[in-house]
C-alpha cells in the first residue's frame, strides 16, 4: 500500500512536471514590444447558418452526436462577439522591416469534415501543414486570386499530412474542399507576425510590435473589412475594438 | 446549303478561314507584337481584349474561355499550381481543348504565329515575368505494359475506389458522384466532373499517358486535384497510378467513335429484344451520333450535356426495335441538381425575353422520321419540320415514364397521334438505355412512317437533359442520318454471329494445325494456339 502510494506520488509529480513544461513551452518567447488587443463585437441580427448534411460521410457525421453542424460563415459567440475575424497590421511598419519565417509550421486540420482553424494567418515562406484527421478523401485547394500566390489543389484520401508554402503577402487566400462543398477556410499570408484572430471570446491580440503608428485591419469573410489607426510605443498595450453589424 | 453543311458552320467556324498571307517571323524569337496581331484576330473574340476570358462570345460558353490574367492553366506537365511550360501552352493551342469551345489551331496558324501568340498571352499575367516562379516539368515514366489485362484494370479500379474518385466521378465514372452537383470552378462557374466514358472529350487528350499526366498535375482552376503527393507519401506507387489511368482509359471505346451515316438494322428471327439489357444487343453494331446545342431558333441553347447517342436497330420483318443509349449523369427530375441547374442557367447567356428558371424537368429523347420514305434527297426540315411539312417523331420522357408518337411542326408544335411505340428504359449509373419497338406497318399510313426493308430512311435524334434546364427549344440536336433495315439474307449465306465465331475459331485452329504439321511438330505450339484463339 505504502509502496503503491509513493509510486502514485511520483506519477502525479511527474505529470505535473510535464504539464508545467508543456505550458512553459507553449508560451510565446518573451517578446519585447507593444501589444494591440481588442474585441470584435457583433450587433444586429445574427444570420441563421444552414445545417450541413453530412450523411454522405458517416465518419464525419458521427463526430456531431448532439446536433448537425452548421456552416461557419458567421460565427457569433455566446457573449455576442464575432469569431473568425482576422486582425492584422496592414500598414505602418518601416519599409526596412524584415522578419524571417518561423521554422515551426502552422497546422490546418481537417477533422469532422471541417477546417480547424477556419480563419488563420501564416507568414510568407512558413510551412503550412495540412493534416487530414478524418481519413476520408478530402482535396484541398488554395484558389488563385490573380497576382499574388499560385494556387494548388491536392488530394488526401487518407490520414496524412501535406506541406505547402506561400510566396507573397495576401489577405486572404481562400481554401476549400470540393468533395465537401461546405468546407471553407481563409488564410492571411503576411510578411510579418503581427496578426491575430478573434476566438471563442471575441478577442484578439497582436504582440511584439515595434513603436509606431499602425493601420490595423479587421477582415471578416462576410462583413468585409474595417480599419483602425493605433499608435503604440514601448511595451504598452493599446486596445482597438471593432464592431460588425449583421444585415 | 444542306443541313449537314449548316452544322459544320458552328458559331465560330465562319470566322476561322485560312489567312491569305501567312507572314514570316524568326522561329527562334517570340514576338509579342506579332503575337498581339494574331491574338486580336483569332483569340480575342473568346478570350477578350484584355485576356480576361470575357470576349463577345464568352457568355454563351460553359466552360468559359480561359482568363489569362491569373495564369491558371489546366493542361500542364508541371506540379499543381505551377505555371505551364511553353510546350504545354503550345500543345493546348495546337490540339485545342476537346469537350470545350477551344479549337485546335495547329492547322490554322503557322508555327511562328502560334509561338508569338504564346508570348503574347503570357504578358497578360505578371507571373510569367516573375523569375522566382518555378516552372519544372514533372518526370513522367513510361506506361507499364499489360495495361489492358484484367489484372491491370482490376488494380486500377481498386485505387479508383480507395482514393475516392467516385465522390465526384460516380461509381461507374459518368460524373454522377454525390459531390458532383456542388462543383464550381475557381471563377464560381458550375463545372461537371468529367464523364470518364468519353475520353475523346478529355481536355488534355484521351490516351492513357494523357490521363496519367492529368492525375499527376491536376487540372488547375477546377476541383480536379493532383494526386502526385500520394506517390511521395507512398499511398500508391507510380505503377499503380498508371494502372489507375489504364482503368480510366478502359471505360471509353478504344477509339473516338466515328460517325457513320447509315444505321444498319439486321433482321433477326423470332421476337425482338424489347428490354434494354437483353443480351441480344451485345451482338448488334452500335452507331454514334453526336448532338450539339440548338442554336438556330430562339431561345437557343449553347450548353447541352448530352454529347451524343449510341443507336442500335434490329427488325424481324414485322417489327423494328431501336435501342438508344446515352450518358446523362442525372436521373431527371432530381432535386439534388436543382441548385446546379440554376447556376448553369445563370451562367449561360440566354436570348429568351424572359430569363429561364430552373425547374424539375424530365429527361427526354426524340427519334425523328419523315412521314413517308422520300424518293429523292428531299427531306423535311431537320429541326422538327415545318408547319406545312411536319415530321413524325417518337418522344420518350423519364417523368412520366412513357413514349408518345406525334407530328412535329417546328420546335413549338407537337400533335400527338393515337398510337405510340412500346418502350422500356433503364437509368444505370449515369446512362440511359431505352428500347423503342413498333410494327413496321401501321394503319395510319398518312402520318406514321411505314418501314420498308432495303430503303434509306432518314432519321434524326434529339435529347434533353432536364437537370441541365433543358426543355422546349433548349435541347441537343443531330442532323439527318439514315436507317436501313437489312433485307433478309438468303439462308445459304446467312451466318449468325455465333456460328461465324465458331467458324473463324475452327479455321484458326486448322491453320495452326497445318502450320504445326509443316513445322514438323511441337515447336511454336504456344504461340500457334494463342494466335488461333485470337482469330
Ligand atoms: C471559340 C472560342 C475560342 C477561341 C476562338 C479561342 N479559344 Fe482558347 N479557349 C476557349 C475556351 C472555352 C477555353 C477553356 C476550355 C476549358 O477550360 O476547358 C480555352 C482555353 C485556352 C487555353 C488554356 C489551356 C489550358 O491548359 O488551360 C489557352 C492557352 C488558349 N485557350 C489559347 C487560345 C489562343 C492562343 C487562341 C487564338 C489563337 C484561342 N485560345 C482561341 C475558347 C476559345
Ligand atoms: C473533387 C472532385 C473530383 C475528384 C475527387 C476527382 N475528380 Fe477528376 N475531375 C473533376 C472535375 C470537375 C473534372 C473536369 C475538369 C474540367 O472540366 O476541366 C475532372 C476531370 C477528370 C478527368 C479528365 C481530364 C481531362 O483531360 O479533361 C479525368 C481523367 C479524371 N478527372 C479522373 C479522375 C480520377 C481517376 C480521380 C480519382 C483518382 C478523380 N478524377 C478525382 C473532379 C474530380
Amino acid at each position: 500500500m505504502r509502496k503503491l502510494g509513493s509510486v502514485g506520488v511520483v506519477a502525479v509529480a511527474g505529470s505535473l512536471l510535464t504539464l508545467a513544461i508543456a505550458a512553459w513551452t507553449r508560451q510565446p518567447p518573451a517578446q519585447a514590444g507593444a501589444t494591440i488587443t481588442g474585441k470584435v463585437k457583433f450587433t444586429g441580427t445574427k444570420p441563421a447558418m444552414p445545417k450541413i448534411d453530412m450523411s454522405e460521410e458517416p465518419k464525419c457525421k458521427a463526430k456531431y452526436p448532439a446536433a448537425p453542424p452548421t456552416e461557419e460563415t458567421v460565427v457569433v459567440n455566446p457573449n455576442g462577439t464575432l469569431a473568425n475575424v482576422f486582425v492584422y497590421v496592414k500598414a505602418g511598419l518601416p519599409a526596412s522591416y524584415k522578419a524571417p519565417a518561423p521554422s515551426g509550421p502552422v497546422t490546418l486540420d481537417q477533422d469532422g469534415c471541417r477546417y480547424h482553424p477556419h480563419a488563420f494567418g501564416i507568414m510568407v515562406g512558413q510551412n503550412l501543414q495540412i493534416k487530414n484527421s478524418d481519413g476520408i478523401l478530402h482535396n484541398i485547394k488554395a484558389k488563385g486570386t490573380g497576382t499574388k500566390n499560385r494556387p494548388f489543389n491536392i488530394s488526401q484520401p487518407t490520414t496524412m499530412t501535406s506541406t505547402r508554402t506561400f510566396s507573397a503577402p495576401e489577405v486572404m487566400v481562400p481554401l476549400e474542399c470540393n468533395v465537401h462543398g461546405w468546407m471553407h477556410a481563409w488564410l492571411g499570408v503576411l510578411p510579418h507576425a503581427f496578426y491575430g484572430v478573434s476566438g471563442a471570446d471575441g478577442t484578439f491580440s497582436i504582440t511584439g510590435l515595434p513603436p509606431g503608428t499602425y493601420t490595423v485591419e479587421a477582415w471578416h469573410e462576410k462583413y468585409g473589412t474595417q480599419t483602425a489607426t493605433v499608435t503604440v510605443s514601448g511595451s504598452e498595450t493599446k486596445t482597438a475594438d471593432f464592431t460588425f453589424a449583421g444585415k | 446549303m444542306t443541313n449537314r453543311v449548316m452544322f459544320c458552320v458552328t458559331l465560330f467556324g465562319a470566322a476561322v478561314s485560312t489567312p491569305l498571307t501567312a507572314y514570316r517571323s524568326p522561329l527562334t524569337a517570340q514576338d509579342t507584337v506579332k503575337g498581339k496581331a494574331v491574338y486580336v484576330k483569332w483569340c480575342a473574340g473568346c478570350h477578350g481584349d484584355t485576356g480576361a476570358g470575357d470576349g463577345a462570345a464568352a457568355p454563351a460558353m460553359l466552360p468559359r474561355p480561359r482568363n489569362f490574367t491569373g495564369a491558371v492553366y489546366k493542361i500542364r506537365t508541371t506540379a499543381s499550381g505551377q505555371l505551364p511550360t511553353d510546350a504545354d501552352l503550345m500543345s493546348a493551342i495546337d490540339e485545342g481543348l476537346p469537350g470545350s469551345a477551344m479549337p485546335a489551331w495547329k492547322a490554322r496558324l503557322s508555327e511562328a504565329e502560334r509561338r508569338d501568340v504564346i508570348a503574347y498571352i503570357k504578358t497578360f499575367s505578371s507571373f510569367f515575368a516573375d523569375t522566382s516562379q518555378h516552372i519544372v516539368p514533372l518526370g513522367f515514366g513510361k506506361e507499364p505494359g499489360g495495361g489492358t489485362s484484367a489484372q491491370a484494370v482490376k488494380t486500377g479500379r481498386s485505387f479508383y475506389d480507395s482514393i475516392g474518385c467516385r465522390k465526384c466521378h460516380g461509381d461507374q465514372g459518368r460524373g454522377d458522384g454525390p459531390s458532383a452537383p456542388t462543383l464550381k470552378d475557381d471563377a464560381g462557374f458550375p463545372i461537371f466532373a468529367a464523364d470518364l466514358h468519353q475520353s475523346w472529350r478529355f481536355r488534355g487528350g484521351g490516351r492513357t499517358e494523357d490521363i496519367y499526366r492529368r492525375l499527376r498535375t491536376g487540372l488547375d482552376g477546377t476541383p480536379m486535384p493532383s494526386f502526385s503527393d500520394l506517390i511521395d507519401q507512398k499511398f500508391l506507387t507510380d505503377e499503380e497510378l498508371w494502372r489507375l489511368s489504364q482503368y480510366v482509359r478502359s471505360l471509353s471505346p478504344a477509339r473516338e467513335p466515328e460517325v457513320r451515316d447509315v444505321i444498319h438494322a439486321p433482321q433477326l428471327g423470332g421476337t425482338l429484344p424489347a428490354a434494354p439489357d437483353d443480351t441480344t444487343w451485345a451482338r448488334v453494331d452500335r452507331y454514334w451520333f453526336p448532338l450539339v446545342g440548338q442554336v438556330i431558333r430562339k431561345p437557343r441553347w449553347f450548353a447541352p450535356t448530352v454529347s451524343g447517342v449510341w443507336v442500335q436497330a434490329v427488325h424481324n420483318g414485322r417489327e423494328l426495335a431501336l435501342r438508344l443509349c446515352w450518358d446523362d449523369r442525372t436521373l431527371s427530375p432530381d432535386t439534388a441538381w436543382l441548385a446546379f441547374e440554376r447556376r448553369v442557367l445563370e451562367t449561360v447567356a440566354s436570348d429568351d425575353s424572359t430569363p429561364p428558371v430552373a425547374g424539375l424537368w424530365p429527361d427526354q429523347v426524340a427519334v425523328q422520321l419523315p412521314r413517308h420514305i422520300p424518293d429523292g434527297m428531299e427531306r423535311p426540315y431537320f429541326l422538327m419540320g415545318t408547319g406545312t411539312d411536319p415530321v413524325y417523331q417518337w418522344r420518350w420522357t423519364s417523368e412520366p415514364r412513357r413514349t408518345v408518337a406525334g407530328l412535329a411542326r417546328g420546335l413549338e408544335q407537337f400533335d400527338t397521334l393515337g398510337a405510340a411505340p412500346e418502350s422500356q428504359a433503364v437509368w444505370d449509373h449515369g446512362e440511359w438505355r431505352v428500347v423503342l419497338t413498333r410494327s413496321l406497318a401501321t394503319p395510319d399510313t398518312a402520318n406514321e412512317l411505314q418501314f420498308v426493308a432495303g430503303r434509306a430512311i432518314p432519321v434524326a435524334f434529339f435529347a434533353w437533359d432536364g437537370s441541365n434546364g433543358e426543355h422546349g427549344s433548349r435541347l441537343a440536336v443531330s442532323t439527318w442520318y439514315f436507317l436501313a433495315l437489312d433485307q433478309p439474307t438468303p439462308p445459304r449465306v446467312f451466318v449468325s454471329p455465333v456460328v461465324a465465331m465458331a467458324l473463324t475459331l475452327g479455321l484458326g485452329f486448322m491453320v495452326v494445325w497445318r502450320a504445326q504439321r509443316r513445322a514438323g511438330g511441337s515447336r511454336g505450339t504456344g504461340a500457334g494456339v494463342g494466335a488461333g484463339a485470337e482469330t
